[in-house]
Order: C-alpha cells, then structure tokens, then sequence
C-alpha cells in the first residue's frame, strides 16, 4: 500500500479560521452523503450538511469539528471547507444544537411553499442526527 | 463675571469632564483593537467565498439557471437601503457621515421617481432618517443587545433581506456602511447587494479553470451560496462598522479630552487673575484705611 500523500486543509468559519495546515485525511458530512477527501481528489464543490469534520493530521493526531452547514472546494492539492459555523467538537453545548432546533422548528411552522418546509424538515432531521453524536446519550 | 467660586465650580466640573473623555478613549482604543482583530479574523472567509463564488459564476454564468438574487428582477423601480450605523453617538461625524451618503442617495432616487424603502441597522442612523424619511422606513433592527457582534447577526439581517427580495418588495438592494480605512479615516460607502455583482474572476495558480464535480449541481450550490453571501458581505460590513465607530470615538474622545485640557489651562488663569486682583483689592482696602487713620 502506497502511503497516503498529505495535503492543505483549511476550515474557515465567517468569524475566524479554525484550521490550516497539511492534513492526510478529511471526512465532511457533504449534503449528498459523507465523504473522505485525501490527497488527488477530482476537483469537487460541494455543500455541507451539519454534522461532524473529523480531520487527520500528518502526524497522526486526530480533531473533530461540528459545523453547521456550509461548502466544500476541493481540489487535488488542497480542500478549503467554508461551514457558517463551526466548532471543535468537545467544545460544543448540547443547548446550542437544541436552539437551532427549536428556531428550525418555528420555522417550519412559518414555511408556506411545500419546497421551503421539505427543506427545513431535512435540516431538522440533520440537527436531531448530529445531536445524537454529540451529546452521549 | 462669574465669582471665585462659580470658576473653581467650573474647572471641578471640566476636569470630571475629562476624566469621562479620557477613560472613554481608553475604552474605545481597547475595543478598536479587538474590533480590528475580529475584522481580519473574518477576511479569510470573505475572500475565499468571492474566489469560489467567481469560480462557480464562471461555470453557471451562461445559463438562464443563474439565480435571481443574481440576476435581479430586471427592473430597478424599488430600491432597499439597508443602512449599517453605530447604536451610540459620541463618535464625531460617524454616524451622520453615514445617514448623510444615505440621505443623499435617497434624494436622487426620489428625484427620478423611485420608489424607496429603507432599513435602519443601528439606532443612530434611524434617529438621523427618522426625521426626513420616517415613512420610507420599513423596517429597523436593534443590535444594542448586542455585545460582539457574529455572523448570526448577520444571517439574521441577510435573511430578511433575502424574505423580503423573494416576497417582490423591491429590485435593488444597497447597503450602507462606513469602510474602516486607519483609526483616523472611515470612509462612508454603498455596496450593491443585489442583484449581486459576481467578483471578477481571480486568476489563480491552483488553475481555477479546472472542471469541476458539483454535487447538487452547480446551480443549486450556487442558489446555496448567494444568499450566504449577501450574509457575508453584511457580516463585513458590520464589522467593518464596529472598528470604524470605535476609531472615530478614540479620536473624538481624544479631541474632547484635549478642549477639556485647554479650557481648564483657561478657567485656572482666569481663576488665578481673579484671585490676584481680590488679593490686591483687600490690601488696598487696608493700606487705604490705615492711612485714613
């Protein structure tokens, strides 16, 4: 087996840039399905459902990230994430995850067109999953 | 002419003064630095969200598919302002340097028989408006509450705009603010927001030509991404806002503590004179009355 080659992972959130260096694995919960990015991968953009970023470092050093939607550029020698929000997983509350619910929650109250609610439904379902992850249950 | 103790009241009541002025200089130039801070931990984000925004206009451009927030609704008869001031004053021409770009904009627009609404993000600039266009203003929103302000805010802001654009309330939406250029200059500017102008394309050496795998499909990333950057430019914007208010209230307050130096330096020389001439008045009294004698 032909070790894994390393490349540049940025995760950047409007408020500051949590991530940058060279990384030898990311696995991003894209909107069409979790995916793993290594180096080389085809030149994908993509967006993000919320959920977990785990990222593999170089040496080894695993970090996991909760973000909350977002997008992905990926090219073959890097892989730049732009979630709205992000944080590293162990510092996530559980109230933050259930605030959004509640607010996704009002919302679908509030959607008129068949489309909007089928689009807040599935954020929702995504929350409830990611919170199932996060907090130990 | 005010008595020794009207003057010594004065120079007491100055020098108070300035102690306010100096300590809220200090203040400002603490929260202008993390301002600052918080300004250039957010460019990354905006400046790789234009890079990848050129990159995917590029690829969607030709097709009809664009959105509309990109492509407008083809008229521009409905103009919204959203326009960004501080919610306190004490910071010199700030916020009506701000309300005055607006003012006159809104002006033009009228004058071509426009129709205008306005949204008023900060209290200050609502007081300004309030008074010439209080039945243009549609909405306003209250950041007071507010001590940092994050990309929430932001969203929050972008997404009424956007609510507002889909419900056909106007064609073009601009946005106000005051560009932080140093501590001593901030520069009012408008901003189109939508139709929303795709940044030119940056030439960039990773080869921003290659051919994407979308997944959806590059409208509906692009259809994900506009909105959310309407969010961004306002999240810039108001950060911008935030350094700029504090820059001008350093140099304001700086300005203050300064005339409070100078008027005290006057009151005490004033104050000094008098008490000479009160000194000299009751010798002469005594001279005089013991000479009488």
């Amino acid at each position: 087996m032909v070790m894994a080659d390393n490349f540049n992972f940025e995760l950047v959130s409007p408020e500051r840039l949590l991530v940058s260096g060279s990384v030898s694995e990311v696995v991003i919960p894209a909107t069409e399905g979790e995916m793993t990015v290594m180096a080389n991968h085809a030149p994908t953009m993509t967006t993000i459902k919320p959920g977990v970023v785990t990222v593999k470092f170089t040496d080894g050093k695993k970090d996991r990230y909760v973000v909350f939607g977002g997008f992905a550029d990926i090219i073959p020698t890097g892989c730049t994430l732009l979630a709205e929000s992000a944080v590293p997983a162990d510092e996530v509350k559980s109230d933050e995850i259930t605030r959004r619910i509640e607010a996704a929650r009002a919302e679908l109250a509030h959607a008129k067109s068949d489309d909007q609610k089928f689009g807040i439904e599935t954020y929702l379902a995504e929350l409830t999953t990611l919170q199932g992850i996060v907090v130990p249950v | 002419m005010p008595s020794l103790k009207d003057l010594k009241n004065r120079i007491a009541s100055v020098k108070a003064t300035q102690k306010i002025t100096k300590a809220m200089k200090m203040v400002a130039a603490a929260k202008l630095r993390r301002a600052q801070e918080a300004a250039e931990a957010a460019r990354p984000y905006s400046q790789r969200m234009s890079a990848v925004l050129a990159n995917i206009a590029q690829a969607v451009g030709q097709d009809d598919s664009a959105p509309r927030l990109m492509t407008g609704t083809g008229k521009d008869q409905v103009h919204l302002l959203v326009v960004c001031t501080a919610e306190r004053g004490l910071c010199g021409g700030f916020n009506s340097q701000i309300a005055r770009l607006a003012r006159d904009h809104t002006r033009k627009l009228l004058a071509s028989g426009k129709t205008v609404k306005i949204v008023c993000v900060g209290k200050k600039g609502f007081d300004i408006l309030r008074r010439e266009f209080a039945s243009l203003i549609v909405d306003r929103v209250d950041l007071r509450e507010v001590k940092r302000v994050g990309f929430a805010n932001a969203d929050q802001i972008g997404r009424k705009v956007i609510g507002l654009f889909e419900q056909g309330e106007f064609d073009v939406c601009t946005l106000f603010y005051s560009e932080f250029k140093s501590v001593i200059s901030q520069i009012p500017t408008a901003l189109q927001l939508i139709p929303a102008s795709a940044p030119a394309a940056v030439a960039e050496t990773t080869g921003a030509t290659a051919i994407y795998d979308y997944e959806p499909d590059a409208g509906a990333i692009l259809g994900d991404l506009i909105p959310r950057n309407i969010s961004v430019q306002i999240f810039r914007a108001l950060l911008e806002n935030v350094a700029g208010e504090m820059g001008a209230k350093m140099s304001a307050m700086d300005n203050a503590t300064r005339n409070a130096g100078e008027m005290i330096n006057k009151l005490t020389l004033n104050y000094n004179r008098q008490r000479q001439a009160q000194i000299t008045k009751e010798l002469i009294e005594i001279i005089s009355g013991a000479e009488a004698l």
